[in-house]
């Protein structure tokens, strides 16, 4: 019963993957102490963080059926929010809290004006006004450099808690320092796990059921007497915060906030695969989608460089398997998988019963 | 018993469609507007000629782009890749051709160009019946598919680019007859510019006559009105569709050549950075309409000059501003097509 409150009666539906998801949030929780060092630290933060970003993103493309191209810019706001802020203030809890106010008011209002300027018409409006929307800010963003540092973006520090000098308790509890490293990742994953709840909260609600009516049909939706302009544009609001907290934790975690970790248009492509790798219109499609790319972005390319080397007497091909040409094999798997897994990862899972 | 045949008299009936003009008066008003902030009239000139010149060629970029939306309700996200491939095909011609781009003599260096582009277009006419046949064909008619799945052909050709032609820019330095500037009076216009007006104006020429004066022309406009009325009729509307999509691909790769030899620099991510002002562009202009689609990008580029020169720092804005005005006047574009 505990469970079934906490997951909203959204079971996962198969044994597969309920196995799946459980090891997958085990290793997330007990990350520091199974994994120790920086490294495999900083691909389970990106994890969670990337849970969190991809499933509110879910809301967006895989409930309500929108395709918008301005989720990195909600997300690189929260960054620069919470980024901009310590560096102008000073490492307190006070401009953290500050800054996230700010960058959550300010995605909050650009997505209100997008939401109602373009979701009234098709989705292919929308998909393009947020496209040019999202650019625009990001060379913005890059030009303002006074404020903004350009493209080298900010380096802050954080407040003291969370810094890596700062010990909770002098002694190490299995082999880890208790630090401000493993309080800022808990501080993560707690976050990003309580958030990821939430939606999983709203898509059961009744308001998540008029989305998926609209994703399904919005002429009969809209017939029926909702208002599928004024649940649309709430979507995307409550996605836009949900990716506005997500970028905030990325920047704590990084103790950095630059274009290239969060206003870059990889990233955006880097959601869009794993929605739909793990599957569209599933939030547990982004736990499952995360963490397989994280982790194969990270340790894939290494792999990638290795062939490329052995392979330097084959020109042509020695180029295609060059770790910079990551992102070609990630469209080629991109375009199959929206041909051929159009219900990801958890809806093939779900399908073989 | 009358023997008057009923294609006649519908023929005679038919009322002239009414030119709808405002949106043609923007455009001067506009410019107008734009000179006493400028100041001085030399320079407002020069502003101006080269937002005709990059609206030309933004122009031929996004015309086939409008067109396959307003005839079979594609949009295709990875348009923008077809402009780089243009480009860096071009290379193959002009880089070995170095000796006739930096002959002093016009007709030498038209000929490189020509040919140059010639091929490009033959390159990204082919690409595009490929891209139309193994990308867009199975999603017909679902939009969310379609942005997703040609976004991610493009992520695939621009890598593609990197693999072929390497990771770096490659410069591309104008033919010799084509720099330096002309002076009329005071204002100094480069005579590239030019070139690119008058290459958008025959492109806008040829494709106004060959919508508005052949049968192919008739049949794509009744298609854009209403495709399965002239299916119904007994056309292939498929066919006609493949078609519009690969001149739409090889206008994309000529503006690719032209807007590279403009920029003297070629990268893979040309094409992707243009597309958000093409978007722009086909959004204000109309879903659909070539005429809008002209109007639009003419509007974009000259506000891009002019406010680049009045105020640098909101030029980036300047766009969706535009963008956010015309869709407040005309919620569905300059020129709306009829059934969207």
């Amino acid at each position: 019963m505990m469970l079934h409150r906490l997951l909203s009666g959204d079971f996962p539906r198969s044994r597969f993957l309920a196995l799946a998801l459980l090891a997958i949030v085990a290793a997330l929780a007990l990350a520091p102490f199974l994994f120790p060092g920086a490294r495999a630290m900083n691909v389970a933060a990106t994890i969670c963080i990337f849970v969190v970003l991809v499933a509110s993103y879910d809301l967006l493309l895989g409930y309500t059926g929108i395709v918008s191209f301005a989720h990195t810019m909600f997300y690189g706001i929260g960054a620069y929010g919470v980024g901009l802020s310590l560096h102008s203030v000073g490492p307190t809890w006070g401009a953290v809290f500050m800054g996230l106010a700010i960058a959550l008011m300010l995605s909050l209002a650009l997505a209100l004006v997008i939401g109602l300027f373009s979701l009234r018409v098709k989705a292919i409006f929308y998909a393009m006004i947020t496209l040019a929307v999202a650019s625009a800010f990001a060379i913005l963003a890059s030009q303002m450099s006074d404020f903004t540092g350009g493209e080298d973006g900010r380096t802050f520090s954080v407040p003291e808690l969370l810094r890596p000098g700062f010990r909770l308790v002098e002694a190490e509890v299995f082999g880890t320092a208790i630090n401000g490293k493993l309080l800022t990742y808990y501080l993560v994953f707690c976050s990003a796990l309580a958030l990821f709840l939430l939606l999983l909260r709203v898509v059961n609600s009744p308001f998540g059921r008029v989305l998926q009516a609209i994703r399904e049909n919005d002429f009969r939706a809209e017939a029926l007497g909702y208002r599928t302009v004024v649940y649309r544009t709430l979507a995307n609001c409550l996605s836009a915060v949900v990716a506005t907290l997500a970028g905030a934790l990325m920047a704590l975690w990084l103790r950095y906030a630059g274009p290239q970790t969060t206003l870059a248009f990889t990233i955006m492509m880097d959601i869009l695969l794993i929605v739909v790798i793990g599957g569209m219109g599933t939030l547990y499609g982004a736990v499952i989608g995360s963490a397989l790319f994280i982790l194969a972005q990270n340790y894939l390319q290494a792999l990638m460089k290795q062939a490329s080397d052995g392979l330097t007497a084959v020109p042509l091909l020695a180029n295609l398997l060059h770790p910079d040409r990551w992102l070609l094999w990630l469209g080629v798997l991109f375009v199959l998988s929206v041909y051929f897994f159009p219900t990801g990862i958890v809806g093939k899972l779900r399908s073989r019963k | 018993m009358t023997t008057t045949t009923p294609a006649a008299t519908a023929d005679a009936e038919l009322p002239r469609l009414r030119l709808d003009t405002p949106p043609l008066l923007v455009l001067p008003i506009l410019a107008l507007l734009a000179l006493p902030l400028v100041g001085s009239f030399p320079t407002w000139v020069t502003l101006t000629v080269a937002g005709l010149a990059m609206g030309m060629m933004i122009f031929i970029m996004a015309s086939g782009l409008t067109l396959v939306f307003g005839l079979m309700d594609v949009l295709n996200f990875g348009h923008g890749a077809f402009v780089s491939v243009g480009a860096f095909t071009a290379t193959l011609v002009l880089l070995p051709m170095q000796g006739w781009m930096q002959a002093d003599s016009v007709l030498m260096n038209l000929s490189a160009l020509g040919l140059a582009i010639a091929l490009a277009m033959l390159v990204t006419g082919a690409l595009g019946w490929a891209f139309e046949r193994v990308i867009v064909m199975p999603v017909y008619g679902q939009h969310l598919k379609q942005i997703l799945i040609t976004m991610g052909g493009m992520i695939v050709a621009e890598q593609m680019i990197h693999v072929v032609w390497g990771p770096d820019q490659i410069p591309l330095p104008l033919p010799t007859s084509f720099r330096g500037v002309i002076l009329v009076g005071d204002a100094a216009i480069e005579k590239y510019r030019l070139i690119a007006v008058a290459v958008g104006l025959v492109v806008f020429a040829a494709m106004f006559l060959v919508l508005n004066r052949t049968k192919v022309g008739l049949l794509i406009r009744a298609g854009v009105e209403n495709g399965e009325m002239v299916e119904a009729l007994g056309y292939r509307i498929r066919r006609l569709f493949v078609g519009v999509f690969v001149a739409g691909s090889a206008l994309a790769g000529l503006g690719g050549v032209l807007w590279g030899l403009y920029k003297e620099m070629l990268t893979a991510a040309m094409g992707s950075d243009i597309m958000v002002l093409v978007f722009i562009v086909i959004i204000i202009g109309g879903l659909g309409s070539v005429g809008g689609c002209f109007i639009g990008a003419l509007l974009v580029a000259l506000v891009a000059n002019y406010t680049g020169f009045l105020a640098p720092k909101i030029a980036l804005a300047s766009n969706i501003l535009l963008m956010v005005a015309i869709l407040l006047w005309r919620p569905q574009g300059l020129y709306p097509v009829a059934k969207r």
